[in-house]
């Protein structure tokens, strides 16, 4: 659980106030200090949901922001990828804070082709600033990229591909259900006709 | 205190070091024959329940982690950092060269393809003579020596196969034990492609049922089979066949979990058995007459040199510095192609056709290899392919995943690899692992012509698919990095020779009497095929020659 922590006017507020400003005020508290994620903060999460929409956009399926690739990144940040933390939150920082020095506005507010674009200079490596010169913007772009298609492509186990829809979207049935034998796909009866080999 | 924990564990005839193919197979030989056998196992027992069909932990694509072990918290490795130093890599990193950890090993979740190796495979330094810059040399043991052993692995394990319209099938005694495995539907368009080029198309043998089988159900036909574990048993590995028929002699003790540090060998040169750390991680010994080593390539090097004494201080058996030496994998090359109309029909495992008519049958070509459609390629693992200069990600990027997932083949090739003697399995001189034991760290670069052979095959893998009506194709070749891993083979060969070979043609090292190998270290090439029925093989060959000259407490 976070820390519930009050500012000083909610601490008066608290101890002057009524039962009703009691539990607005620690309404209010809960809801800025307890995040539903894991690792990320909610600036963080709002950012790579634009990033993984860039990623794998939505069509006639939904794209990486609606399969829950952002909560997938963030489960294995806790887990599996802890080693990569540091590289998210500097440099989704960092990213933000190349975009706002080159556009004026955060990355979520540009426009969707503004954002392709900005992509693309990062895919190319060709982010100016402090940061990337030791932490190569092609390279942090290529781990969000990769995290992502595992995140929309991989099993719902891990938090991402919400309802399957990747494999909706490639036409593969699911659940596969164990123990389903192709009975009608009696071609290995045929191919076993033409073998003089069979029956002996 | 440790002769107090010796009287725990009760002295043995054989301790046989890994539960994989090699060792499974040696558990149940020297059983059979009467030996008292301790089977040990640095992993556990899995199941298809525990792992489902999870592609981000499968033995295919792993980058979460390898469900199948080795775990990240207990194992690494040293791999080049590419700047004349080391880097330390885990077992999910392809760098590392993982093999699965666990009882049945890599049996437990292979393609469960059955090849024999052609026997021209076993002279291949009189067929082309001495290669520059490789240590090519003939096996001290021929395909007919070896031949009923294949045969043993395919009945005793269980072989689908039909080779009726192979002309250059390796010569058999008998036919396999089950029919051969029906084309889905790529299998289908690629034979009568492959028929109208005058190549010979044929089901690709495979150690998975047909037809019920020694009481194992046959395949259904799952998606997910290479990578992950066979959830009604058709697949067949040494966990379900000759492991639990050891296990029922009563002469077997398989003990999991256990991780070996070293071959213990005494003053005089012989062995006396083994120290591993428990389940618990406690340093225990493990005494017996004989000790058999089937740890895998890197492993089994990686102990023996780990097993320091008075007579071996570089290690057991490797006074003359071959052990770890020339490790070998495959140059797996090949083609895609993409189709206008629906090539996917979602049986699995999806590879099921083979041509042989690209081995050993070009004079300007040395080795060669078998080509196959590959196994189906799972979500995630599909996004990783596109034609050259695709960029991998955006709207393009799905399209192409949501249009050609059904519309796509793919044709792979395992292509011999020359042995070369640099490229080679060590251990660190400071890094150790969780128990402390000193770490495999493993380099060298792939011979000149193994990527020759590889550009030749994948130019007849495309042709193949554009025969297919492929309307647009790619070529995927390999380069000269490579870190040898589930085909892992050759650190420990066999020869005539022991001024360049490890051990006699029985897998009995040159240097100490009791101790085997049995597993793909033995290989002194590894074929243009898949290991695992050779590796099974070697399996029966070492642990026939054991029982065989079995006297009481050591060989006659």
């Amino acid at each position: 659980m976070a820390n519930l922590s009050f500012s000083r006017r909610e601490f008066i507020r608290l101890v002057t106030g009524g039962t009703a400003a009691v539990l607005i005020s620690f309404n209010t508290a809960c809801r800025n200090k307890i995040s539903r994620w894991r690792f990320l903060n909610e600036e963080e999460i709002t950012l790579l949901d634009a990033v993984v929409e860039q990623l794998i956009p939505t069509d006639d399926f939904p794209g990486g922001r609606w399969a829950n690739v952002s909560n997938f990144i963030d489960k294995q940040l806790d887990t599996y990828y802890r080693k990569h933390q540091t590289v998210y939150r500097e440099g989704l920082a960092a990213l933000q804070e190349t975009v706002i020095r080159m556009k004026g506005n955060k990355f979520e507010e540009l426009s969707y082709a503004d954002q392709t674009t900005i992509l693309e200079k990062m895919e190319a490596g060709e982010f100016t600033g402090d940061y990337w010169k030791n932490h190569p913007a092609a390279n942090f772009f290529d781990t969000v990229r990769q995290h992502s298609l595992q995140g929309y492509y991989g099993s719902p186990v891990h938090g991402g591909n919400r309802d399957y829809v990747s494999y909706r979207m490639m036409g593969l049935d699911y659940p596969n259900v164990i123990g389903q034998n192709r009975y009608n796909d009696l071609s290995w009866r045929i191919y076993n006709a033409k073998s003089p080999e069979y029956g002996k | 205190m440790l002769n107090l924990l010796n009287m725990a564990n009760r002295h043995v005839n054989a301790v046989v070091i890994g539960a994989g193919a090699g060792g499974g197979v040696v558990a149940r030989e020297l059983t059979a024959g009467g030996l008292s056998v301790v089977l040990i196992e640095r992993g556990r027992w899995h199941t298809f329940d525990e792992h489902g069909d999870d592609e981000l932990t499968s033995q295919r694509t792993f980058p979460l982690k390898c469900g199948y072990g080795p775990d990240n918290e207990r194992n690494w490795r040293m791999a080049p950092d590419g700047k004349n130093g080391w880097r330390k890599v885990f077992p999910n990193d392809w760098s590392y060269g993982n093999n699965a950890a666990c009882v049945g090993s890599g049996t437990v979740c292979y393609g469960a393809m059955a090849w024999r190796y052609q026997p021209v495979d076993f002279h291949l330094k009189t067929k082309y003579g001495a290669v520059p810059g490789s240590t090519l040399d003939d096996w001290p043991l021929s395909y007919d020596e070896l031949e009923p052993y294949y045969e043993k692995a395919e009945y005793e394990l269980g072989v689908a196969g039909d080779p009726t319209n192979d002309p250059f099938v390796p010569p058999r005694k008998n036919p396999y034990p089950m029919p051969g495995f029906s084309y889905n539907r790529e299998g289908i368009i690629l034979e009568k492609a492959a028929r109208r080029l005058g190549l010979h198309p044929f089901p690709i043998p495979m150690l998975r049922n047909s037809v019920p089988y020694l009481g194992r159900p046959a395949c259904i036909r799952m998606r997910t089979c290479v990578g992950y574990a066979c959830p009604v048993d058709a697949k067949a590995g040494t966990q379900n066949t000759v492991i639990p028929v050891a296990l029922k002699t009563g002469n077997c003790e398989l003990r999991i979990n256990c991780m070996v540090s070293e071959i213990i060998v005494d003053d005089r040169g012989k062995a006396k058995g083994i120290r591993y750390f428990d389940a618990d991680n406690k340093l225990r010994e493990q005494t017996s007459d004989l000790v058999v080593v089937s740890a895998s390539a890197s492993e089994t090097a990686r102990l023996l040199l780990n097993s320091k004494s008075k007579l071996f201080p570089d290690g057991a058996g490797n006074n003359n510095g071959w052990v770890g030496r020339n490790i070998q994998d495959h140059a797996y090359t090949g083609a895609y192609g993409l189709f206008e109309d629906e090539v996917y029909d979602d049986v699995g495992p999806g590879a099921c056709i083979a041509i042989n008519d690209f081995n050993h049958r070009f004079p300007d070509i040395i080795g060669g290899g078998v080509l196959c459609n590959e196994f189906i390629r799972m979500p995630y693992q599909f996004a990783s392919i596109r034609p050259p200069g695709s960029r991998m990600w955006g709207k393009d990027h799905k399209d192409f995943q949501k249009h050609y997932f059904r519309r796509h083949i793919a044709i792979h090739g395992p292509v011999q690899e020359m042995p070369v003697f640099d490229k080679r399995v060590e251990v660190d001189p400071v890094v150790r692992d969780f128990w402390g034991i000193p770490v495999a760290r493993i380099s060298g670069l792939r011979h000149d012509n193994d990527i020759k052979v590889a550009h030749f095959l994948a130019d007849k893998a495309e042709n193949w698919l554009k025969e297919a009506g492929a309307t647009h194709t790619w070529q995927s070749v390999p380069g000269k990095e490579s870190t040898p891993s589930q085909h892992q083979a050759g650190t420990c060969r066999m020869g005539n020779d022991p001024k360049t070979s490890v051990t006699n043609k029985y897998g009995q090292l040159h240097e100490i009497d009791n101790i085997f190998i049995a597993d793909g270290s033995l290989h002194v090439n590894n074929g243009g095929y898949n290991p695992a029925l050779t590796i099974l093989a070697l399996g029966y060959w070492v642990g026939d020659h054991i029982v065989k000259n079995w006297k009481g407490t050591k060989m006659k």
